[in-house]
């Protein structure tokens, strides 16, 4: 009895099994050729500029660049209270002091071994308290991209550290929601018909940065 | 009445019968719409399309989209690479819930303007709670609350897809690159999917989408961003016309925080690979045996 079904299922099964491509070549596009873009660091114009609260005529912030008064021309740092030249500077960055990461040539930064570094360095400089982050910007899992997953098809651009901390204030500062949904069957829960009062907006203080 | 012989009578029924059946048979001319072209209702299932054949309907269809919309595009079949299979992966510890992943979606993707239909749905899950049905996707202001946390989720492209298996005419399937496609002119809008969907992924197009011509993003797939038609199903592609060319997709570009994190699952020195293997990674509603293509993970 078994043994009479047999064909029947198996054309059963066969039919079944469809869903394959008529055309078979049409099923994967051309292998990519071998190759390999870069991976490039974005560097912020914030490095080695003080931020002022000015903005320029278009708008744009105005800062100004370290060796305005730390320049080579300048044999020593100037004298003076820096506080006075450096008022705009909010540190709050753990038990961090300026010469923890600037060095006594401040166009510079100094690694905790004493190892100078450029400014275009700075992300040494970050990782060396900041391993675990760094670690994960190295494999991809922190700190976003743009451009091509498929290094062979094109290049990548990654972000600094800076891009989205502030080297004297890094706490991640959060942001605005935009583009809610209009589901046909949502309603924002102040547009309810009871008077469900709208949750209070979380001021800055309230907003839980993301840690690291 | 001699004449009523059982004879007569089965022919005069069949004769009923056959008419009414020819009659239905013919019931979608009776119900052709302006917007249907002959070619269009005469068109093959996208896997029994020839190169030249799916060459024709993606530039009728690009002549189609300049009629209706007045937008100059290129729909494209871009199909899978060999030796890739794509996997996502989100950091719950890092999203803020901003919702840029979501607004970029609904740009790339070509999306209705009026609904702000987007592939992705950011819930605001209040802390110390894993219980969805409780979230709130609607949501303004400053981001991140600090009683919230936030979970985006998008079709997971999984791997055991209920949506692939209730579909009664095979418009949807899993390609060969982990991607679960539909062909928009295969669909009768029956909204299986929408219902087996256990992520609440799939999306229907109520009406025809309204996009101004100079806001269509013009670089299109036939299996993805191309404008819908009206009365089917649609679904996130992980951007499909991007990401089979080798770009990250649009969602992740748009992230502030690096939340996401993209790539080839075959190739073991890709970021992906990394994250699932050395970080603390979870699907959702993994007792239902989906074997989803996205996954949340944490920092320490």
């Amino acid at each position: 009895m078994a043994s009479d079904r047999l064909p029947v299922l198996l054309l059963a099964a066969l039919l079944g099994c469809g869903g394959g491509f008529s055309d078979p070549s049409r099923e994967f596009a051309e292998p990519v050729p071998e190759g390999s873009h870069d991976v490039v660091i974005h560097q912020p114009d914030v490095l080695g500029v003080l931020d002022t609260d000015r903005v320029d005529v278009h708008g744009a912030p105005v800062g100004v660049g370290c060796d305005t008064c730390h320049g080579p021309a300048l044999a020593a740092t100037p004298q003076g209270n820096p506080e006075e030249m450096h008022s705009d500077v909010d540190v709050v960055h753990g038990d961090l002091v300026c010469a923890s990461c600037h060095d006594d040539d401040r166009t510079r930064l100094r690694r905790a071994s004493g190892k100078t570094l450029e400014m275009d360095q700075a992300m040494e400089l970050c990782a060396q308290c900041h391993g675990p982050q760094k670690r994960d910007y190295d494999h991809g899992s922190h700190g976003g991209m743009n451009g091509y997953w498929d290094l062979r098809q094109g290049p990548r651009s990654r972000n600094h550290c800076l891009d989205c901390h502030g080297a004297h204030a890094p706490q991640y500062q959060g942001g605005v929601a935009v583009h809610p949904p209009r589901d046909r069957f949502l309603r924002p829960r102040h547009d309810a018909d009871h008077d469900d009062p709208k949750p209070a907006p979380a001021d800055a203080s309230e907003t839980g940065a993301h840690d690291g | 009445m001699d004449d009523l012989t059982r004879r007569r009578l089965l022919k005069g029924g069949g004769a009923t019968l056959g008419a009414a059946a020819f009659a239905r048979a013919l019931a979608p001319i009776t119900e052709w719409t302006d917007d249907l072209s002959v070619d269009g209702f005469l068109q093959k299932h996208y896997k029994e399309l020839s190169r030249d054949e799916i060459a024709a309907v993606c530039k009728r269809l690009e002549a189609e989209t300049l009629q209706d919309y007045g937008a100059v595009v290129q729909i494209g079949d871009v199909r899978p690479q060999p030796g890739v299979e794509f996997a996502y992966a989100l950091n719950l510890s890092v999203c803020i819930g901003c919702r840029r992943c979501s607004e970029a979606c609904h740009v790339e993707n070509n999306h209705d303007r009026a609904t702000n239909n987007s592939y992705i749905r950011v819930l605001r899950i209040d802390k110390g709670t894993v219980d969805l049905a409780f979230s709130d996707t609607t949501y303004e202001g400053a981001v991140p609350r600090a009683d919230s946390y936030y979970m985006p989720v998008q079709c997971h492209q999984c791997d055991n897809a209920p949506c692939v298996t209730v579909c009664p005419v095979e418009a949807t399937w899993k390609e060969a690159d982990g991607i679960v496609v539909v062909d928009y002119d295969w669909c009768i809008g029956c909204r299986y999917c929408e219902a087996a969907c256990p992520y609440h992924a799939r999306r229907f197009n109520w009406t025809k989408p309204e996009i101004p011509a100079e806001e269509i993003n013009p670089d299109q797939a036939y299996l993805s961003n191309r404008i819908r038609p009206q009365g089917v199903m649609e679904k996130c592609t992980f951007c499909l016309q991007r990401t089979r060319k080798g770009k990250l997709p649009a969602c992740l570009e748009a992230c502030p925080t690096g939340a996401r994190v993209f790539g080839n699952l075959l190739d073991p020195d890709s970021e992906i690979r990394w994250v699932l293997e050395n970080k603390r990674v979870f699907v959702l509603k993994e007792d239902l045996g989906t074997q989803p293509r996205f996954f949340y993970f944490f920092d320490e």
